[in-house]
C-alpha cells in the first residue's frame, strides 16, 4: 500500500520527491524497469550494511535513512577521540560505542527506519553474516579493512546463487579531496586492483627522527617509535589511553626543547600518533551523498549507477572526474577466481603437483602451493623447502579439507592460480 | 539488483569460465599470495651469504633472515633480522629489526634499521628482494650520512681505521665507548 488511486498515501508524504523518481521512468531508465510499488517495496526491504561510523559513516547513515532505506545495519568499533564532524554524537556519548549512538540518533529523527548497530571487528563476521545484505557501503579510513571486505565479497560470489553478489560502494576522503566507487565483486575493478592508487603514509627517515629533527612532528614520531621502544619495551601502545599519549607528549616536548623546536602540543601528539587525517565536513558530505545516490540507484534500478569511479577535488574550485577503472588481470583477489578441481583425496601431494603440469593453464616448472593455514610445499627459500618437503608424500586429505582453497604460484607466471579442491567420493 | 545478476550471468557465459564457487573456508590472503611470490623470487639473491629460517613454516609472514657478509668490515659476522609482515602488505612495508645489539651507524641499539625503502621510500611495487639486497648493502657500505647510532657514524666519518677496529671489537662481544655489544662471530 504505497500509492492511493487519488494521490499520496498520508504516511508517504515525507517521500513525495523520492516517489517522483520511483513511480515513473526517466530518460536514462532501463526499458525493463518496473515503476511503482514493486520498486518502492524493494527499496524498503533492502538490507544495507554501512561499515564505519566516523565522519563519513555518519553522513552515509543519515543519507540512507533519508533516501527511504528502512533496514540499515552498521558496523564500527569504539574509538573515543575526534567527535568533531561526527554530528550524530554528543559529549555524553564519549566512551560509548559509536555504532550504537549513531543508530539511536538516526532512529529518533527518521521514523520507521530500523538501524541495527554492530560493535566489533568486521573480520569477526563470516560469509553468512554478509550474505544477508543487498549491498555494502563503506565509509572507512582503513585500507586494511577495505581490502578485507573486498576480498570477502569477491570470494562470496557463487554462480549457483544470485544473492551472493553484493555490490560494494566505497567512499573515502582526505581534506578537500575524495573519491567514490561502485564495485561489483568479480565483475568490475576491485579495491585490490586499485591498491596502487592509495598514497602511502608520508614517513620521515628514521635517521632524521633519531638525529636531526626539524619539525614538531619529528619529535613526536621519535617519542612514538624510538623512545617508547627504549623505555617501555614490550608494552603495547594504546593510542586511546590518555596516559600513553601524555607520556609520548612529555617525551616529545622534552626533545623539542632540546632541539629548540616550538609547537609540540597534546592534540598534535594525538594527531601524529593516531595518524588522524584532516577531514573537512563538507567533503564528507559530498562523498557520502555520492555513495548514497549510488546505493539508491542500485537498490531501486531507477537510474544507471556509477561506472565506476568518481574523483572529487575541492582544494581549488571544484573538479570532479568520472571514469571506468579496469579490472587488473593479475589482481590477486579478483584476477583469477578459484576454479573447482575434483581430486582423489588419497592422492599424494607429489602426485597432485605432477598432475597440475598436465593442465593447460598451469604448465608449472617450480610450483609453490599453500592454503590459508598451511605452506603445503614451497620451492624456495631452501629452508622452507626442507620444512615442507615431508608434505609431498602425505595424502591430500591429510593436508586440506574437502572444498578448501589453495593457491599455486610459479616463477614462470606473474599470477597465482587458485583451486578449490573437491574430493571425489 | 536483478539487472546486476543478469549482467554477471552474461559475463560468465562470455568468459565460459568454470564456476567460481563460494566457500565458507578460509582463503589464501592477498598478503600471503604476494609474499609467496616474493619468496620464490629470492632464489639467486640469497646466495651463500644469506639464508632464511621460518619458526613456523606455515606462517610465511614471519621469518628470520641471516646475513653472513663474506667481504667488507663486517666479514665473518652472523647477523639476524626479524621480518614481520602484516596483512596490509604490500601497502605497508615489512617490519624489519636486527635481533642483536650491534655496532653499526645505520642500526640503533634496539635493532631499528635506517633503510629508506623500509620507511619513507617504500612502495607496493618494491618486494622482499629489494629489502634484502638493501640490508646486505648496509654491511658492505655502512654510511655515516644516515646515522641511527650517532657514535658509530661519527667514528666512521672521522676515523675510518678506528671505526674498523671498533667493528671488530664489537663483533667479538667487546665494548666500544662503554657500550657492550653482542658477539656475532663463530666460536
Amino acid at each position: 500500500m504505497v500509492i492511493m488511486a487519488n494521490g499520496v498515501e498520508p504516511s508517504r508524504k515525507r517521500w513525495t520527491y523520492l516517489d517522483n523518481f520511483l513511480n515513473k521512468p526517466g530518460p536514462t531508465t532501463d526499458p525493463n524497469w518496473v515503476p511503482g510499488e514493486v520498486t518502492i517495496n524493494g527499496l524498503e526491504t533492502s538490507k544495507v550494511l554501512v561499515i564505519g561510523a566516523g565522519g563519513l559513516g555518519c553522513e552515509i547513515l543519515k543519507n540512507l535513512a533519508l533516501s527511504g532505506f528502512k533496514d540499515i545495519h552498521e558496523a564500527d568499533t569504539i574509538d573515543v577521540s575526534n567527535l568533531n564532524r561526527q554530528f550524530l554524537f554528543r559529549e555524553a556519548d564519549v566512551g560509548k560505542s559509536k555504532a550504537e549512538c549513531a543508530a539511536a540518533f538516526v532512529e529518533k529523527r527518521v521514523k520507521g527506519v530500523k538501524i541495527t548497530p554492530y560493535n566489533g571487528k568486521i573480520q569477526d563476521k563470516d560469509e553468512d553474516y554478509y550474505l544477508q545484505f543487498q549491498m555494502i557501503v563503506c565509509g572507512l579510513d582503513s585500507i586494511e579493512a577495505r581490502r578485507w571486505i573486498n576480498a570477502t565479497l569477491v570470494g562470496m560470489v557463487d554462480m549457483e546463487n544470485p544473492e551472493s553478489l553484493k555490490p560494494l560502494i566505497d567512499g573515502g576522503t582526505e581534506g578537500f579531496k575524495g573519491q567514490a566507487r561502485v564495485i561489483l565483486p568479480s565483475m568490475s575493478s576491485c579495491i585490490e586492483c586499485q591498491l596502487d592508487l592509495h598514497a602511502p603514509r608520508a614517513a620521515v627517515p628514521l635517521c632524521t627522527l633519531a638525529t636531526i629533527p626539524r619539525q614538531p612532528a619529528h619529535c613526536i614520531e621519535w617519542a612514538h617509535i624510538i623512545a617508547w621502544e627504549e623505555h617501555r619495551k614490550g608494552e603495547v601502545l594504546d593510542t586511546d589511553d590518555p596516559e600513553h599519549i601524555t607520556w609520548l607528549y612529555q617525551k616529545a616536548s622534552a626533545r623539542a626543547q632540546e632541539f629548540n623546536i616550538p609547537g609540540v602540543t597534546y592534540s598534535m601528539t594525538q594527531g601524529v600518533v593516531k595518524n588522524i587525517i584532516p577531514a573537512i565536513a563538507s567533503t564528507n558530505a559530498i562523498i557520502a551523498a555520492s555513495c548514497c545516490n549510488e546505493a539508491f540507484k542500485i537498490a531501486t534500478g531507477c537510474n544507471p549507477w556509477l561506472n565506476n569511479y568518481i574523483q572529487y577535488s575541492g582544494d581549488e574550485g571544484i573538479f570532479t572526474y568520472t571514469f571506468e577503472m579496469e579490472q587488473k588481470e593479475d589482481c590477486p583477489v579478483c584476477g583469477n577466481l578459484a576454479r573447482n578441481l575434483t581430486v582423489d583425496p588419497n592422492m599424494t601431494l607429489q602426485d597432485f603437483i605432477d598432475s597440475l603440469g598436465d593442465r593447460a593453464e598451469a604448465q608449472l616448472k617450480k610450483p609453490t602451493l599453500r592454503s590459508e593455514e598451511k605452506s603445503l610445499y614451497s620451492q624456495f627459500p631452501a629452508s622452507l623447502r626442507e620444512q615442507t618437503a615431508p608434505n609431498l608424500s602425505k595424502k591430500l586429505s591429510e593436508l586440506v579439507v574437502n572444498g578448501e582453497e589453495i593457491a599455486v604460484s610459479d616463477p614462470a607466471f606473474a599470477i597465482s592460480f587458485k583451486y578449490k579442491l573437491i574430493f571425489s567420493s | 539488483m536483478l539487472k546486476i545478476w543478469s549482467m554477471k550471468q552474461q559475463q560468465q557465459r562470455d568468459a565460459n569460465a568454470e564456476g567460481a564457487a563460494g566457500t565458507k573456508k578460509k582463503k589464501v590472503t592477498a598478503a600471503q599470495l604476494r609474499v609467496q611470490k616474493d619468496l620464490a623470487e629470492l632464489e639467486g639473491t640469497l646466495g651463500k651469504t644469506m639464508r632464511t629460517s621460518f619458526p613456523d613454516p606455515n606462517d610465511i609472514l614471519n621469518f628470520t633472515l641471516t646475513i653472513e657478509p663474506d667481504e667488507g668490515m663486517y666479514k665473518g659476522g652472523t647477523f639476524h633480522f626479524n621480518f614481520a609482515i602484516n596483512q596490509n602488505f604490500p601497502h605497508d612495508p615489512p617490519k624489519v629489526k636486527c635481533t642483536q645489539k650491534i655496532y653499526h651507524p645505520n642500526i640503533d641499539l634496539e635493532g631499528n634499521v635506517c633503510l629508506n625503502i623500509l620507511r619513507e621510500d617504500w612502495k607496493p611495487v618494491l618486494n622482499l628482494n629489494a629489502v634484502i639486497v638493501g640490508l646486505q648493502f648496509l654491511f658492505l657500505e655502512p654510511n655515516a650520512s644516515d646515522p641511527l647510532n650517532k657514535e658509530a657514524a661519527e667514528d666512521l666519518r672521522s676515523n675510518r681505521e678506528g671505526f674498523k677496529r671498533n667493528v671488530r671489537t664489537s663483533m667479538g662481544g667487546g665494548s666500544v665507548k662503554g657500550e657492550h655489544y653482542e658477539r656475532v662471530i663463530g666460536r
